[in-house]
């Protein structure tokens, strides 16, 4: 008994090296997922952000028919990465809605001039009020809205090639 | 190389382009008038996690979404809530996660909770039993 109790500290040992070269070898996993999914859109009401798109509040993303509601920043980069799978979206009939996050009306236009104009309605959030309230911790994140206005899936960072197929067959279940 | 040396530009290139224009939100840096509010909003800013740089509080990081944090929880305690309710209605929104006070009944904070009660326990064992040894070689 002794004799086996004499290798318990190596035994130790060698579980916490084992724990700390694991830690070590994942990769760093710092993605916050909201947990407002499967949850009623908390209440809003944002200001336009532009002149040409009008105001975004929680009741226009509640008339029946799914929607992506887009979180987007002229500052952000990976925004720019985005844009032309939010045209894409767009032009296969999805509505989408943005929320411009910490943003200048003069960025936003000059953003959506270069890089294109996908959104139905633009709600401008300062102070990032509506974002807290959405769970999300970032730009760019894309939420999946059903008819009812109930937060169906939240893609986090940019909308690649290769999710749009996704995006479309969450919004049809929706439906 | 190039890998790593891609990961540190990945690194650093996230901040960089975190950066907003706009001022912080109103409360983001302006204490509460009332010295009590304050002080209760302050002991809770300490105890929320900043989304952006995860390992720091609200209270500690300059990301502007922690003063968008900031201002929240000042606002909302302005308005008569209490500091748990303030903190429940980040929790319902971003988990645990966002919470540096973890329950102790939680299927995966417990042992944060447990685990220093054993270790006391099983050093206190181990202690009594190395006394007790040196006694009984005397």
């Amino acid at each position: 008994m002794n004799r086996w109790l004499l290798w318990l500290p190596l035994a130790l040992f060698g579980l916490f090296f084992g724990a700390v070269a694991v830690g070590l070898m994942m990769p760093k996993d710092n993605i916050i997922e909201s947990k407002m999914i499967g949850k009623p859109m908390p209440a809003f009401a944002l200001p336009a952000a532009i002149g040409q798109r009008p105001a975004l509040s929680s009741a226009d993303v509640s008339k029946g028919k799914p929607t992506l509601l887009n979180i987007f920043a002229s500052w952000c980069v990976p925004c720019i990465a985005e844009a032309p799978q939010l045209l894409a979206l767009h032009r296969a009939g999805v509505e989408i809605n943005a929320i411009a996050s910490r943003d200048t009306p003069e960025d936003i236009a000059i953003f959506l001039n270069r890089w294109g104009n996908p959104y139905t309605r633009i709600g401008t959030d300062t102070t990032s009020k509506v974002q807290l309230n959405l769970g999300s911790s970032g730009v760019p994140e894309t939420f999946v809205i059903d008819g009812n206005g109930i937060i169906v899936y939240q893609h986090i960072g940019e909308i690649r090639q290769e999710d749009v197929a996704k995006l479309i067959e969450l919004l049809e279940e929706a439906a | 190389m190039k890998r790593f040396l891609a990961l540190v530009i990945l690194c650093l290139s996230v901040p960089i382009a975190a950066q907003t224009g706009l001022p912080p939100a109103p409360y983001a840096d302006r204490q509460l008038d009332d010295p009590g509010q304050e002080a209760a909003a302050r002991d809770l800013m300490e105890e929320l996690r900043c989304l952006k740089c995860q390992s720091q509080s609200i209270a500690d990081s300059n990301a502007p979404m922690a003063g968008d944090m900031r201002s929240q929880v000042r606002e909302r305690i302005a308005a008569g809530e209490t500091p748990e309710a303030v903190r429940s209605w980040l929790i319902e929104r971003y988990g645990n996660w966002v919470s540096y006070d973890p329950p102790i009944a939680s299927a995966i904070t417990w042992p944060l909770w447990i685990a220093p009660i054993i270790l006391l326990f099983a050093a206190l064992l181990l202690a009594r039993g190395r006394f007790r040894k040196s006694k009984g070689s005397e």
